[in-house]
């Protein structure tokens, strides 16, 4: 008799972690094309009036002064900023949720550059800034001891995630200082304004609709994901997801940490399965490893869609294949700056700032190649800080300020 | 596993028992993922797919060696992940693309590999700290000092003719189709293990694992045959870091989690956590099951939010498996003392099955977003 209890016991221990996975282990109810569990993503991330919004903002043109996009605007609602006029050289205080990965340490190098140039103008005395490490806790205490001790004269804040943020970006309004929050938002619009390029839909819509332009209706398509639940990232796959199964594409996604060994792996997992047309990233991170995995198999190229990071670039130049640079523009880690030297000298600025972006077409590959000789693997295309007075060494050595 | 007489039907006999026995179920495990995957998809039986698949775990058997001597001495290793990143880093950052610089590159990695071997080592049987705190005190600080070197970005690929290890291999061959060359490094060193254990130094490892004041006693050096044990495993992870360069490339995530699937395959190979029981082979045979089972959701098609708790499940299950049918077989013939071998397992625990997988832990989104 007691000889079955520890039996027991374990079949009840793998019953309940099966049952708390909420899932089973029945391949079939996970057959493609199914309705069941694909909607509860959706529904969670998609969006279809900001789908809408960001499909119509990419083909609007963007107003501002020519050849300076990190300047440009779509769809701005002005605002005055005469309250803020102030002269002399204003101490700025930076929040940064990280520099732990490649795009944002390419525009924390650009913003620096802008930095310099702003301090030589005397517009801006110092830039304190605080890195969180990926952590809500560490933003959190970070801005709290702007607000007590910084001795700030305007914020500038890139959130980590978008609701813990929001108290203390509150906080910071309650000052009365210029809050300026860039990249991801916060659910508030208590700051003087919110930079960002159009958005996770807008990624999704072009990366999307590229494949489907290169594909036929019942493709496969590997979709390569970092993580789940960061807004911007469920956005591109919810609007790529949705586009994908209008058009008939059987695409499969998968999560990868952008570990290049899961990414190989799951690529020669798929090619084993059967051919494999497209490649979706949600991020450019390892798409090197998954055209090797093509290269491995000894198969076509499929037709694929990367980041404007330079490893891709020069990767999809040199093989030749079907490709599309997708951007989330990295240049606007140079507006907010930008952004603080006006609401001081009290001109006009769009409270939602909604920057360009647009993909890299296999016509303007060469070009953006060209314009980037000799920056490192981890450069983005994208940068634009070609006008500033470090271009180009100051990102060919990549030190990280 | 202690016949006397074998005849034909006999051994048959045996090697059913063995199947079932929690020494075998791993191999049991193995074998059903293997056939369940090739029910799924028939190309994986094709000896040149079987071939990449071997590749593909290659650099994690190797790791599971590694931890197999060191838990089997009593210890754990879990700066291993950190160390292949590390590693990874340093062959991205150091080769860059001059070929000519392959081999001292690759001196100085097996040179820092044994460095972390010893450091863990001595401060675990000199300064006696538990080992479980010094390799993470290792792993956060090889972490940390590979953040700052690259501030938790990719860097550059190193030269091809480096990364051919891990990448390459020998074309069509007969029957095989295609060896890589990480298989035939991974078959020298299963087999170098294999013998190393049969050693006397080996033995003397599973010794001071099983009880390590006895071994003291019988003249065994308990801090150097630990130290070393941690050196093999730092050498493994090394091993495993210059394959993955060349398999996958450089990323701070290369390496992430990897000690954690290593303790998971080797307890699913039945090796005993706090030492003196296990088996190098079937460690082995774990990480191959580990990978299997990935590769086995990928044909399956599972949503990919679901992946890594069926894994887990499955792991917990398997693991549960051999911990309740060998607690059966030990009360059934409970006066036998151990087996010659001295290999069997009397207790199993599972050790963070969730892990099995190296999984995101959101440093390392591309984008701002």
């Amino acid at each position: 008799m007691r000889r079955s209890i520890p039996a027991a016991a374990a079949m009840f221990g793998v019953a309940a972690a099966l049952v708390l996975t909420g899932c089973t282990t029945d391949p079939s109810v996970t057959e493609p094309g199914d309705g069941e569990e694909t909607p509860a993503e959706e529904v969670e991330w998609f969006d279809q009036a900001l789908f809408d919004e960001q499909m119509a903002q990419m083909e609007t043109t963007p107003e501002g002064p020519d050849g300076q996009p990190y300047l440009q605007y779509i769809d701005p609602e002005m605002i005055d900023t005469s309250a803020y006029v102030s002269e002399g050289a204003k101490k700025g205080c930076f929040a940064n949720a990280s520099i732990g990965n490649p795009w944002r340490q390419t525009g924390w190098i650009t913003m620096n550059e802008q930095l310099k140039v702003l301090q030589e103008q005397g517009v801006i005395s110092e830039l304190e800034t605080r890195d969180a490490q990926d952590s809500d806790d560490t933003q959190i205490a970070d801005i709290d001891y702007f607000i007590e001790e910084g001795n700030c004269d305007f914020f500038i804040i890139s959130p980590n995630s978008t609701a813990a943020m929001t108290p203390a970006v509150e906080r910071a309004c309650d000052t009365g200082k210029p809050v300026i929050v860039f990249d991801r938002g916060v659910q508030t619009d208590c700051y003087t304004t919110f930079i960002h390029p159009i958005g996770g839909f807008a990624w999704g819509i072009a990366s999307a609709n590229f494949l489907i332009d290169n594909l036929e209706e019942g493709d496969k398509v590997v979709a390569l994901r970092i993580l789940p639940g960061v807004d911007v990232l469920e956005q591109r796959w919810a609007a790529a997801e949705r586009l994908f199964d209008e058009a008939g594409i059987d695409a499969v996604d998968y999560f990868t940490g952008a570990d290049p060994a899961e990414i190989k792996s799951i690529i020669s997992d798929e090619l084993a399965k059967g051919d494999v047309a497209g490649v979706w990233m949600d991020a450019g991170d390892g798409a090197v490893a998954a055209i090797e995995a093509f290269e491995d198999a000894g198969v076509d190229y499929p037709v694929m869609t990367g980041e404007d990071e330079l490893s891709f670039l020069r990767k999809w130049d040199e093989t030749g294949l079907t490709g599309l640079g997708t951007v989330y523009s990295n240049f606007q880690w140079r507006t907010p700056l930008l952004a603080a030297q006006k609401i001081f000298a009290g001109e006009e600025i769009p409270k939602e700032w909604v920057l360009p972006q647009a993909p890299i077409t296999s016509d303007e590959l060469s070009e953006a190649l060209a314009a980037n000789e000799g920056m490192p693997d981890g450069h983005y295309a994208r940068f634009g800080g070609e006008d500033l007075p470090g271009y180009p060494t100051i990102w060919q050595e990549r030190q990280i300020p | 596993m202690s016949s006397i007489a074998p005849t034909a039907g006999r051994r048959i006999g045996d090697v059913a028992l063995t199947l079932i026995s929690p020494r075998g179920a791993v191999f049991l495990l193995l074998a059903l993922l293997l056939v369940a995957i090739a029910v799924l998809n028939p190309n994986f039986t094709e000896p040149g797919q079987f071939m990449r698949f071997i590749q593909r775990v290659a650099p994690i058997a190797i790791v599971a060696i590694g931890q197999y001597f060191v838990i089997v001495s009593g210890e754990f290793d879990l700066s291993m992940g950190s160390l292949i990143t590390a590693q990874v880093v340093i062959a991205g950052n150091l080769i860059g693309q001059d070929d000519s610089r392959s081999v001292p590159v690759l001196l100085l990695m097996l040179g820092f590999g044994v460095l972390v071997g010893i450091a863990n080592g001595l401060l675990t049987t000199l300064l006696k700290v538990p080992s479980f705190i010094v390799t993470l005190g290792m792993m956060l600080a090889l972490r940390g000092g590979v953040l700052f070197w690259t501030g938790g970005a990719a860097t550059g690929n190193p030269a091809d003719g480096f990364r051919q290890i891990g990448r390459g291999g020998i074309q069509d061959v007969p029957v095989l189709d295609y060896i890589p060359y990480s298989v035939i490094i991974l078959a020298v060193l299963i087999a170098a293990a294999v013998w190393f254990a049969k050693r006397p130094f080996g033995r003397s490892i599973i010794a001071v694992g099983d009880n390590a004041v006895t071994a003291r006693y019988a003249g065994v050096r308990v801090w150097w045959v630990k130290t070393a044990a941690f050196i093999i495993s730092s050498l493994s992870a090394t091993v495993a870091g210059v394959l993955l360069v060349g398999y996958a490339g450089v990323h701070p995530s290369v390496g992430l989690g990897y000690e954690f699937t290593a303790i998971t395959a080797v307890v699913l190979g039945g090796v005993v956590l706090g030492g003196g029981r296990g088996w190098v082979v079937a460690a082995v045979a774990g990480a191959f099951a580990l990978e299997a089972l990935f590769t086995l959701l990928n044909f399956a098609d599972v949503p990919s939010t679901m992946r890594t708790s069926i894994q887990g499940a499955i792991i917990i299950a398997a693991v549960a498996y051999s911990a309740v049918t060998f607690g059966r077989r030990r009360r059934e013939r409970a006066p036998q003392t151990s087996p010659g071998t001295g290999k069997e397992p009397d207790r199993i625990e599972p050790v963070s099955p969730a892990s099995a997988r190296p999984t995101p832990d959101g440093t390392h989104t591309s984008n701002g977003g």
